[in-house]
């Protein structure tokens, strides 16, 4: 196993034989931007407790990349983000939550 | 030799190169609504399958938009059909919580090693380039690549196949890091966290862990450059762990803190998350219950073809070339065949150079001439412990650990 990571010297050598340590690597801080993924989960008013609850801590478009699924599979995922995730959605805000997500990903199950 | 190092040979799709490679995704060529338009149509198992793509993420060039905070950025398969190792600006990207430094100062980041050692550390980028000095290429990939194609679906990012990469990785053995600290006796796991954070201050922290002897094995290492370069931010800026032949989940990005403990470790992230059914393939039958589970950790081999999509056609009474990429998981690649009767029989394919147990190692197979019709082409990879692609599809609640035979579907015309 051993064979397959090489100690630098030794397998730089059969690369660049006239060369005899790695340059080392320029590590050079980075600064970047990233966008802001700040669009609005279509559907007016209906939307509103989804877009004021969830948007904090991600996008709306993956929930949107989502195939339809069972009523309690969205449920769950809602009460995931709650209780695991530490999403401060207000109880009064989970039932529109969920018949969002049941209304435009829903299977109907 | 030179492919995996110089970055500047892969440089960002053009334009007109990525209208091609998108194909029939419907494009507006005229005008500036051009880039607005630009869309992909994953193969996935069902709607929606229209992606964006993205050029709007740093040091990234065109990306499958899974979502934009915190990124999801998948990569397109003919990235795959270019070469061995995945471009740094097209290697996918996948983060959980979005508050992701967006600046990292080199000269003022620490990486600290604590808990149960003899000595803390608290090393520089400097210090680690002091090291003994290693390299490795070594695929990484996402635990739910391919969550798109499960059936029945299952919630989590709806990846293609795009959410792996391979990469020639350079840095210092994590044994060496260790071995400075002194890891006292009675040690039992190494947990590892990166500069990323939850938005909600109560959240689990994503943190990560291996078992101690597994930390030391003298392969796990730790990443300053890939290609030959500094990490992309979204890569993993300054440091990344590197655990070869395991799935990504492992491979903690931002690596600035490296805890010993004297104890299992139970974070959500290990107890909870990332765990797959204790079965054959992690598979268990839709709605299964009492399961028991266990953290994901080696990866299993796969194959896939780069140069046809699935649908695709071919000129009938001509002999063609067909080839992609295999990696054998946690094992080398020891052969991948292909077949053209559902399975029935099996060609080896030639097998591309050899960059180590850990890579991607490309494959192809001359086909003979193609009758008109319809033609299903399969492909296997053996790894080199013996173990195969198997011809069923898993099935698990999280869309872990697919690695069934893939077929495509070709017409000859």
């Amino acid at each position: 196993m051993r064979h397959l990571i090489f100690v630098v010297g030794t397998s730089f050598a059969a690369l660049l034989a006239s060369t005899p340590a790695w340059p080392a690597p320029a590590i050079t801080s980075t600064t970047v931007e990233l966008p802001a993924g700040d669009a609005l989960f279509p559907g007016g008013p209906e939307a509103d407790a989804i877009n004021n609850n969830c948007l904090a801590c991600h996008s709306a478009d993956m929930v949107l990349n989502q195939p339809a699924l069972p009523r309690s599979t969205w449920e769950s995922e809602v009460h995931k983000m709650i209780k695991v995730y530490g999403a401060p959605v207000e109880d009064s805000d989970v039932p529109a939550i969920v018949d969002y997500l049941a209304k435009i990903k829903g299977s109907g199950q | 030799m030179s492919q995996h190092f110089d970055h500047a040979r892969f440089p960002a799709l053009s334009r007109r190169a990525m209208l091609q490679a998108l194909g029939v995704a419907g494009l507006t060529l005229a005008g500036s609504s051009v880039r607005a338009d630009q869309s992909i149509r994953l193969p996935i198992a069902g709607e929606p399958r229209d992606r964006p793509i993205t050029h709007d993420f740093p040091q990234k060039g065109s990306m499958i938009l899974q979502r934009t905070r915190p990124p999801l950025l998948e990569t397109p398969m003919e990235v795959f059909d270019r070469g061995v190792f995945t471009p740094n600006d097209q290697f996918y990207v996948r983060w959980h919580w979005a508050v992701i430094p967006t600046s990292v100062d080199a000269d003022a980041f620490r990486l600290s090693v604590r808990g149960h050692v003899n000595q803390a550390l608290s090393l520089s980028i400097g210090d680690l380039l002091r090291l003994p000095r290693v390299e490795l290429a070594a695929v990484n990939q996402c635990s739910g690549n391919s969550r798109g194609f499960f059936l029945p679906r299952v919630p989590g990012a709806q990846w293609a196949h795009g959410a792996m990469g391979n990469a020639q990785w350079t840095g210092v053995l994590l044994k060496d890091v260790l071995d400075r600290a002194g890891v006292k006796p009675g040690a039992v796991q190494v947990r590892f966290n990166g500069l990323d954070e939850p938005v909600v201050p109560d959240a689990p922290d994503f943190r990560k862990s291996l078992d101690i002897d597994h930390a030391r094995d003298g392969e796990v290492m730790i990443a300053f450059a890939m290609n030959g370069e500094q990490l992309p931010l979204l890569n993993g800026f300054p440091l990344r762990l590197i655990v070869p032949g395991w799935y990504s989940t492992y491979w903690v990005k931002m690596l600035s803190d490296i805890e010993v403990l004297d104890r299992q470790d139970d974070n959500y992230w290990m107890a909870t998350a990332y765990t797959v059914p204790d079965t054959p393939h992690a598979n268990i039958k839709p709605g299964q219950t009492g399961v028991k589970m266990v953290p994901i950790s080696r990866m299993v081999p796969r194959s896939f073809f780069t140069n046809v999509a699935d649908g695709a056609s071919l000129p009938a009474g001509a002999v063609a070339t067909i080839r992609g990429i295999a990696f054998g998981g946690d094992a080398g690649v020891a052969k991948v065949e292909l077949s053209m009767d559902d399975g029935r029989t099996w060609q080896p394919a030639t097998l591309g150079e050899d960059h180590g147990k850990y890579s991607f190692r490309r494959w192809q197979v001359d086909i003979p001439e193609l009758t008109k019709g319809g033609h299903s082409l399969m492909v296997r990879c053996t790894n080199t412990a013996g173990d195969i692609q198997p011809a069923a599809s898993n099935w698990n609640t999280s869309g872990f650990m697919r690695n069934v035979v893939e077929t495509v579907q070709l017409t000859a015309i």
